[in-house]
């Protein structure tokens, strides 16, 4: 592999030619993005596989919400290129499209480190407008749907049947006539998860789902996510600073630091790579970690003899 | 209490008027946050659509019967609409999306601009002076007779402007509470960044905004056409600014608010001009105006803003 210049692409990625995994759904080839004078992201590739839980941390600053940025079309990257491919063996280039053809026709869906719920709609109806697309189809863009023609009825009964599904799966099924803006902080998460599930993505993006959950709802938010990469088969692409939830639930995790990648493997391969440890702590001479701090990162006691 | 009852239905009349154009300030307000000001021209278009289409009408001999003139009004109605819709469309297309995004006075004065560009355009080609039209609907039903020989009446004009108003501010608003389209619309209103990103198209959600505002728009003018007979190409600032008072009385940016605010300005308007004075009356309305915004800034139905960071 040569990859001396980073606009190379394809089998001269890094990433691409040690990927003996699950089939790949999301491949990241050398994205760049820079404001100004800043580099945010530099230079990274990686691959997130179908049906799997990628994680990607580091420390605050690191670039790892302007990847999401980049891959929902919020920022166009300044080199790189973003290819998803669905089971179905459809392929996108995510760079190249707009933000809402983004989620609509590659179908990635994404929930924000600050809660974005519509607030002043119901849990319900916040659920419904995540189907827009089938509905506007359904109705013929409304037209046809006022006259009570075609299949709108049932395509609005199917989408309150799915939120209802949603509702059940997240366990809000009591709260469904709240206005989204009075459910307490925990179940807001819970919700815009649902939402994004109900736009039926094919890779689901979530930035710090667990930020401010305590460890009861932080546990259900990991089963939640392991339901929905086993029982829906969505490709979960997860921010997070929470490491029990990173260490408990990822197949594969993803390490940037200063906009770069500095690590990528299993949890258990990267909580015991001293790069990351050293991104984390600042330099350390002693291979010795204070307990309490090795406990926050997840590592167990024993981790470094296995 | 006859010449209350009079006035009571003239201000019914005129507040289902007012109803209709404030609708399209207050969708477009609650969706981009803007005071669409070629909004009162984009009327005053649909009333000169509707005077050319029934002078057509008029000209076949359309209008001989009761039956031809219920078919002339319905064609005319529905022509001036989705012309008016174009118009809605192209205004948006033109003058405010690409000001999208930048500082928040560009898309206002862009609108004043539309504004005038508009009102001149209509002058050029229609000319200055006034257009007016013979009656179209004519009878009435006389309610009460006072022994001096004053009438109330209700012409079926007047039952035609309300029924119409009423049914399609139905229409509208189930579009808004009920349909996928209204839900994105309301969508947009909170979050367009998230709405996006749940695929709705929001450039296309705003657009069907304008084009819904400016076919309500149509109706008015068809409204006016029929009921002052007269019209001409400066309509639309007085009658823009009257139904911007009334979406601001009843709470800019909520739909019910625009109805009740338009329902109350024409009732205003109407026992003002008995009771006090015909010529002060638009004194009366912008003195509403300039109330509401001191002591009530969310109008009656508003919801307090909460600034957004």
């Amino acid at each position: 592999m040569s990859g001396d210049l980073p606009a190379e692409r394809g089998p001269t990625d890094p990433a691409a030619a040690t990927w003996d995994r699950v089939p790949p759904l999301l491949t990241v080839e050398h994205l760049t993005m820079r404001f100004g004078g800043l580099t945010a992201v530099d230079d990274v590739s990686f691959i997130a596989g179908q049906r799997e839980i990628t994680a990607i941390i580091g420390p605050n600053g690191a670039g790892k919400t302007t990847v999401f940025n980049c891959l929902t079309g919020f920022y166009r990257p300044t080199a790189g290129r973003l290819s998803l491919e669905r089971g179905d063996g459809t392929h996108y280039l995510l760079e190249r499209m707009e933000g809402f053809r983004i989620a609509r026709e590659a179908r990635v869906a994404r929930t924000f480190q600050n809660i974005r719920l519509f607030p002043q709609m119901s849990v319900l109806e916040n659920l419904i407008v995540a189907q827009h697309n089938k509905l506007m189809l359904a109705s013929g863009y409304t037209v046809l749907g006022l006259f009570g023609i075609g299949g709108y009825r049932e395509a609005e009964r199917a989408a309150v049947e799915k939120a209802k599904f949603w509702l059940d799966r997240v366990g809000l099924t009591a709260r469904a006539d709240w206005d989204a803006g009075n459910l307490p902080y925990g179940d807001q998460r819970r919700l815009e998860i649902a939402r994004a599930m109900c736009t039926e993505p094919a890779l689901l993006c979530l930035d710090e789902p667990a930020a401010g959950l305590n460890p009861r709802e932080s546990l259900e938010l990991n089963q939640l996510l392991l339901s929905i990469r086993d029982d829906d088969g969505v490709g979960v692409l997860l921010i997070e600073h929470d490491m029990s939830v990173v260490m408990g639930i990822s197949d594969h995790v993803i390490v940037l630091d200063y906009g770069r990648k500095i690590a990528d493997g299993t949890p258990v391969e990267v909580r015991n790579d001293p790069t990351v440890i050293r991104a984390y702590l600042g330099e350390e001479e002693s291979d010795e970690l204070p307990p309490e701090v090795a406990a926050d990162l997840g590592i167990a006691p024993d981790a470094g003899t296995q | 209490m006859e010449n209350f009852v009079q006035q009571l239905i003239n201000g019914t009349t005129l507040g289902a008027f007012f109803g209709l154009v404030a609708i399209g300030y207050t969708m477009v307000y609650g969706i981009i946050g803007m005071i669409n000001f070629a909004h009162g021209d984009i009327y005053m278009i649909g009333s000169f659509t509707a005077l050319i289409g029934m002078a057509l009408a008029g000209a076949t001999g359309l209008l001989g019967d009761t039956g031809g003139v219920i078919l002339a009004l319905l064609v005319v109605l529905a022509l001036s609409m989705a012309f008016n819709a174009v118009y809605g469309w192209s205004v948006e297309r033109i003058a405010y999306r690409p000001l999208r995004g930048s500082f928040r006075l560009a898309p206002l004065i862009s609108a004043i601009g539309m504004s005038i560009a508009l009102q001149n355009y209509v002058q050029l080609v229609q000319g200055a002076r006034p257009r007016t039209i013979r009656p179209v609907i004519e009878g009435n039903i006389v309610l009460m007779t006072r022994s001096d020989g004053f009438t109330v009446v209700l012409s079926y004009l007047q039952i035609f402007i309300v029924l119409v108003t009423v049914a399609l501010m139905a229409v509208f608003t189930l579009i808004i509470t009920r349909t996928a389209l209204g839900r994105a619309q309301r969508a947009c209103e909170q979050d367009k960044t998230m709405a996006a990103l749940l695929g709705v198209n929001v450039d296309r959600t705003i657009s069907i905004t304008f084009v819904m505002g400016a076919a309500l728009a149509a109706v008015a003018g068809l409204m006016a056409v029929l009921y002052y007979g007269a019209i001409d190409f400066y309509d639309g600032f007085i009658i823009g600014v009257k139904a911007f008072t009334a979406a601001v009385l009843g709470g800019i940016g909520s739909l019910p608010g625009a109805m009740l605010g338009g329902l109350l300005i024409g009732l205003i308007e109407a026992f003002w001009s008995a009771y006090v004075s015909t010529e002060y009356k638009d004194v009366a309305v912008f003195s509403i105006l300039v109330g509401v915004l001191i002591f009530r800034p969310t109008g009656l139905l508003g919801k307090p803003q909460i600034e957004k960071v």
